[in-house]
């Protein structure tokens, strides 16, 4: 059996979301104890499930170099460009 | 305190700057996420206590399983299904957690089989009433909730993950119990005796859910200091007294214990010995049940085996296919 990873989307509008994941033969399986599982109470209106095996995830020991580089960009926030009192918000 | 002395898997010690940002990372509350490098003990207790939890939820479907086919009502008996599909997705959720941690779903289930893994003392005892029901979803899965609540916040991302959507169905769990007790014990004298009789042989069993007296618990400074734990088995067993002495007074059942007594002083009830000699006992297997529980999961595992088979072969032939 291959492990899934469960996506569940709680409703529309809302993006769908990592819950858990779950052994099946195959996708249909998958989605088919992903509803079991997972959507007792209503949590979704949506499910994916993915391969854990076709998932590539950044490396957790390169954290730093990799997302390092945007710490000292301050100029892409709006806060970084101080207004007049007179206009105050933009 | 840094934890020296730590071994990796491969028996060498625990490279000490790593260990020092470890522990600093769980004393600023971050969570660990799998890939993330922790030390192999962490990995180890959390293997253990993870796998542990999942087996008592999965055992824990037998002894409420026991009374599915003859509930007094349907809609008792919607309710007890419910709860008890319930427990085996509480199973699924913890037994998933625990993989991320590198132990497959095959060994901890031959570790279940084969005794070397515990679950729950609780779940070795008989339900030989209806009321027991009652009991159980009052008393045990409300011992349960007490140990779960703070396990939410457990260090380990993934677990801490699972406990709380396993908190959001406890509690319909606690309460379809009580409910079970109050209509026992506002129905006939006879009801009201086999609510009686429930509390009296799940109060003691309920209690020893929390383990070991803290002056006895070997496992306790470790995984506090790795927040896997965050108050100690006395502390929940007294909180779990406290709050279970009035729900028993308003239904007008007696605790069986003669030496329960508010203590003023203490702000806390006072409650009589544990008999700890039965705890290890059936910790040890030789509790009432230990033998029969088993003995159905052996069952159900080997009946089940064609099923994972067809699927195996499913899946192969629909890669030969493609
Ligand atoms: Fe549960
Ligand atoms: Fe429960």
């Amino acid at each position: 059996m291959k492990l899934y990873e469960i996506f569940i989307r709680p409703k529309s509008g809302l993006n769908h979301r990592h819950v858990g994941s779950l052994h099946a033969a195959d996708a249909r399986m998958a989605l088919q104890n992903a509803r079991d599982v997972y959507t007792r109470r209503e949590e979704g209106v949506s499910i994916w499930v993915v391969e854990a095996a076709h998932i590539t995830a950044s490396n957790p020991e390169q954290s730093e170099p990799w997302f390092d580089p945007a710490a000292d960009k301050i100029y892409r926030h709006p806060t970084f460009y101080p207004l007049d009192k007179e206009v105050d918000n933009m | 305190m840094y934890s020296q002395g730590l071994q990796d898997a491969k028996g060498g010690p625990e490279p000490e700057g790593l260990l020092k940002a470890f522990q600093k990372r769980i004393d600023n509350e971050e969570k660990i996420e799998p890939r993330d490098w922790m030390p192999e003990a962490y990995r180890k207790t959390l293997i253990r206590q993870m796998s542990q939890h999942a087996h008592s939820e999965i055992v824990g479907q037998l002894p409420e399983g026991n009374w599915i086919t003859r509930a007094p009502t349907l809609k008792r008996k919607m309710i007890l299904l419910a709860k008890v599909q319930d427990e085996a997705g509480h199973g699924l959720y913890i037994y998933s957690a625990t993989e991320t941690l590198g132990i497959t779903r095959e060994e901890m289930t031959r570790q279940l089989l084969s005794g070397e893994a515990k679950y729950s003392s609780i779940f070795n005892y008989p339900t030989p009433s209806w009321a027991d029901m009652g009991a159980i979803g009052w008393l045990v899965d409300g011992a349960a909730i007490m140990n779960q609540v703070p396990l939410c916040r457990a260090s380990y991302g993934p677990y801490a993950r699972s406990m709380i959507r396993i908190c959001k169905e406890e509690s319909f769990h606690q309460r379809q119990g009580y409910d079970i007790m109050t209509t026992l014990a506002r129905g006939s004298n006879a009801q009201k005796k086999m609510a009686q009789d429930a509390l009296n042989r799940f109060w003691w069993p309920a209690l020893m859910m929390f383990g070991p007296s803290d002056k006895d618990s070997k496992h306790s400074v470790q995984s506090m200091q790795w927040k896997i734990k965050r108050f100690s088995n006395d502390d929940l067993r007294q909180k779990f007294v406290d709050v279970t002495v009035p729900q028993a007074e308003h239904l007008g059942l007696t605790i069986p214990d003669e030496d329960l007594k508010w203590n003023e002083e203490r702000g806390h009830y006072d409650f009589g010995e544990i008999d700890w000699d039965e705890f290890i006992n059936v910790i040890k297997g030789n509790g009432p049940c230990n033998k029969e529980r088993l003995r159905a999961r052996q069952k159900a595992h080997d009946e089940g085996e064609w099923v994972r088979k067809a699927a195996e072969v499913y899946q192969q032939n629909q890669r030969d296919a493609a």
